[in-house]
């Protein structure tokens, strides 16, 4: 027995099972967001379901579960239940319905059932009754109606992308203006400016504006009319009729006719609005593109700004600053600095950043604009320094590694052909250390891009109107609030009304949040190999 | 330096080769003037006078008084620890990297005192170029590690760097086996090449003294071999200053050693009376192998 324990065999046994549970863990992790975020644009059969008290509900079977009998008897026979999702929020109020089993008489899966997603008011089960414009009758159940139908949403999906073009880009080019012109106004004043004809210049602009953004409103209201001029009838599973315009729905399918091939277009369609299209119905529904795009970008303005800090104070560190005990005590505070909870540093960052830095230049550049703050509110920049600051031990730790890694004789190799110090550490040294750097900003990376906590008080919100780069001169608008998808998660997750619905959009979001990670990781580990086989090509 | 030389002078109390003569055993070894400077250099590039250097407390080098010849090969032999690597760091002042030396006496390159304060140690270091034990090269290119020492001089013109970087890879025997791969990594080569590509970045920026810290000690003999060959071929324009374990090769390739042992010089001439008629017993054991 002795000599088991001595030949070291159980200790094999410990390390392989520590690294398969690691392992399990993390694939369950994985396997779990998958499995419920990517089916949740699979669009599965509609069923009708028949109860034995003859009420009946048409939608989806998203859940399967036994119910709880706590105190129950042993022997008690288990039931099950089934989380229905009937849609129709504005007729049954609650879009999802638990429905025990045994209470079921029938179900069956109807042919011509039809969900309908809305840009309002969530997706609606029914049945066409009728089409018709402008009250006249086109047509009538059938196929052809269903025809009909298909055109007719891709004609209003075309009419409703020019809407949102004039509100979004022509309008708010309007709107930019006059504020513009408003502010310029506010500044005259500001400067005690008495030349009215300066005022009445601008002012003039500002009319030319306004009759520009009536010609807007004019074409904007006889586009509406023409998205809702054909409307449908649907008749609903309980008996009811419902009529809206064809203008509010977004697609409309049949998934019990639908052969695998449809329902994969379908799917591959619904995943690319995930990720290119804005969020629509308090986030629950739509795209999250928005999120995305703040996510990457604010990583990408941290990495700019953290990676020459970091570098820069672990040269000193390394390679100026005298050996001594109160280097040590730097380093040590570096180190515990990457261990504090990252609220306090957006705690900092609100008080340091956006009321000191942001106040301050707000005063100086944006005075016209007081009392609305620009620079003095939460915004990108500043949430990425916070972010910045939060990483920044990160990488000066890996550096410091990186800088002693270094060979002393390369070092000296340099100084004996008569490089001075700082010719060394710029052409020998940095390079050398360039893979332990950019590991340094991996890490940085991965721990901001999973960072929420600061990003709330620092400038992320649920719903961002506008991104922070865009077409308009100085292009990068980097005081603006943003979007961010960890934010996102917690948001949809947590603070929407609507649980049932919101929960898969939690579990896309989450892994979407995963896949980019990894990709901005994949994209630094790519650069620093190169720079490895650029560097350490090994001979000898 | 030289305040700080001043200084550590002031602080000692005791001179440094009594502290060591309390360590080892005075009668082994023969100190006394006239043996260490036995024979006369007609034309010295180097003149080291009354060297002392240590390390904190522990001297390393004890009153070194040596002549190194021009265009000539001079080795420093003994065994580990002895002080000769020291010794060889002193001549371009890469020792002041190290903390805690305390240094005095006097070096003199070319009529120039080298550790005087207002001397530009970058400038010595181009004059003095060093090859070192393990091979060093740069994580850049072959030509970039050739070039170096170019460009750090501010040379950036490409066809004299062209012309630097052929003329030092000739001299170092390595052009004919690079001339196809000079963009490619100095990191992919053998040891033996490596080791050239020093020389090679040594010679690049032509100095007038070039020191050589066990330059073979990582390679294997036939690399060793043409590095030998390489120093034979060199010391017509160079004055080459080697650091060796290895007795044979001292014997092969200087024309002048001297014999260290406990950080002192107990014996310097040339180099067949070294080997073959060593005027002292102690070099005669190590030479001959009893000990070392």
């Amino acid at each position: 027995m002795n000599k088991f324990w001595k030949s070291g065999d159980p200790f094999v046994w410990v390390t392989g099972a520590s690294l398969m549970f690691s392992l399990l863990m993390i694939g369950g992790l994985l396997f779990l967001i998958m499995s419920k975020g990517l089916g949740f644009f699979w669009p599965s059969d509609i069923a009708e379901v028949e109860l034995k008290d003859e009420s009946k509900y048409l939608g989806q079977i998203t859940d399967r579960e036994k119910i709880p009998q706590p105190g129950a008897p042993e022997e008690t026979q288990q039931k099950s239940r089934i989380l229905f999702k009937i849609g129709n929020r504005d007729l049954y109020d609650l879009d999802f319905k638990w429905i025990d089993e045994d209470d079921i008489k029938e179900i069956s899966y109807p042919k011509d059932a039809v969900i309908f997603e809305r840009r309002e008011w969530g997706d609606m089960y029914g049945l066409i009754k009728d089409i018709n414009q402008r009250g006249n009758i086109i047509s009538g159940t059938g196929e052809n109606s269903w025809m009909l139908l298909k055109t007719d949403i891709e004609n209003s999906n075309g009419i409703y992308k020019q809407i949102k073009d004039i509100e979004k880009n022509k309008i708010g080019d309007i709107n930019r203006d006059i504020e513009e012109f408003r502010l310029g106004i506010r500044k005259l004043e500001l400067q005690g400016e008495t030349n009215q004809i300066k005022v009445k210049e601008i002012e003039g602009k500002i009319a030319g504006q306004n009759r520009l953004y009536d010609e807007q409103e004019s074409i904007l209201s006889s586009l509406y009319e023409k998205l809702n001029e054909n409307k449908i009838t649907v008749s609903i599973i309980d008996g009811r009729e419902k009529e809206m315009s064809i203008g509010a729905i977004v697609r409309a399918y049949r998934p019990n006719s639908m052969s695998w091939f449809d329902k994969a277009v379908l799917y591959t369609s619904k995943l690319w609005e995930f990720v290119s299209d804005d969020p629509r119905e308090a986030n629950t529904e739509g795209g999250v593109f928005p999120a995305i795009f703040g996510t990457v970008l604010m990583v990408l303005i941290m990495s700019i700004v953290v990676l020459p800090f970091g570098v820069l104070a672990a040269l000193y560190l390394k390679e100026y600053a005298t050996q001594g005990i109160l280097v040590r005590i730097v380093r040590i505070c570096v180190n515990n600095l990457a261990g504090v909870p990252s609220i306090v540093f957006g705690v900092f960052a609100v008080g340091f950043f956006i009321y000191g830095i942001g106040g301050t230049i707000d005063n100086i550049f944006y005075k016209e604009a007081l009392p609305n703050p620009t620079f003095g509110t939460g915004g990108i920049l500043w949430a990425s320094l916070t972010l910045a600051l939060l990483t920044v031990p990160v990488v000066i730790v890996a550096t410091e590694e990186g800088l002693s890694a270094v060979p002393k004789e390369i070092k000296e190799g340099s100084l004996a052909l008569g490089a001075t110090k700082f010719e060394t550490t710029w052409k020998v040294i940095i390079p050398s250390a360039m893979p332990a750097i950019l590991t340094g900003l991996i890490l940085a990376i991965a721990r901001a891009t999973g960072e929420v906590a600061p990003l709330m008080i620092t400038g992320v919100v649920k719903l961002a109107p506008e991104l922070p780069i865009d077409s308009h001169f100085p292009f990068m608008h980097l005081e603006r609030k943003f979007m961010h998808l960890g934010f996102h998660i917690y948001d949809v997750g947590f603070q929407s009304p609507n649980v049932e619905a919101a929960k898969p959009m939690v579990f896309t979001t989450a892994l979407l949040l995963i896949i980019i990670v990894v990709v901005l990781n994949l994209a630094a580990i790519i650069i620093r190999n190169q720079l490895k086989k650029k560097y350490t090509t090994s001979g000898v | 330096m030289e305040s700080a030389i001043k200084e550590s002078q002031k602080k000692s109390e005791i001179p440094l080769h009594t502290t060591l003569g309390d360590q080892i055993q005075m009668d082994q070894i023969r100190t006394d003037e006239g043996v260490r400077q036995k024979i006369i250099i007609p034309d010295p590039i180097v003149e080291i006078s009354n060297l002392n250097l240590r390390y904190g407390l522990k001297p390393a080098l004890i009153n070194v008084n040596i002549e190194i010849p021009k265009n000539h090969a001079t080795a420093f032999i003994g065994p580990s620890g002895c002080g000769k690597s020291t010794l060889l760091r002193c001549l371009n002042r890469l020792n002041d990297l190290v903390d805690g030396v305390d240094i005095e006496g006097n070096i003199i390159i070319n009529g120039e005192d080298i550790y005087n304060p207002r001397l530009d140690v970058t400038e010595l270091r181009r004059r003095v170029g060093m090859v070192f034990q393990k091979s060093n090269p740069f994580p850049k290119s072959i030509y970039e590690n050739v070039a170096y020492g170019a460009r750090i001089a501010g040379i950036n013109k490409k066809s004299t760097l062209d012309e630097i970087v052929e003329k030092s890879l000739r001299g170092a025997a390595l052009w004919d086996e690079v001339k196809d791969r000079l963009r490619d990594s100095a990191l992919g080569f053998s040891g033996g090449q490596q080791q050239r590509l020093c020389i090679a970045r040594a010679i690049a920026v032509e100095p007038d003294v070039l020191l050589m810290d066990e330059p073979c000690s990582a390679l294997d003999p036939i690399a060793t071999g043409k590095i030998e060959d390489l120093i034979t071929e060199l010391k017509r324009n160079y004055t080459i200053v080697i650091v060796t374990h290895n007795m044979q090769q001292a014997a092969r390739v200087s024309d002048f050693t001297a014999f260290m042992y406990l950080g002192k010089i107990i014996e310097y001439d040339h180099t067949e009376k070294i080997f073959l008629n060593p005027s002292y017993k102690q070099t005669e054991d190590y030479v001959s192998g009893k000990f070392g």
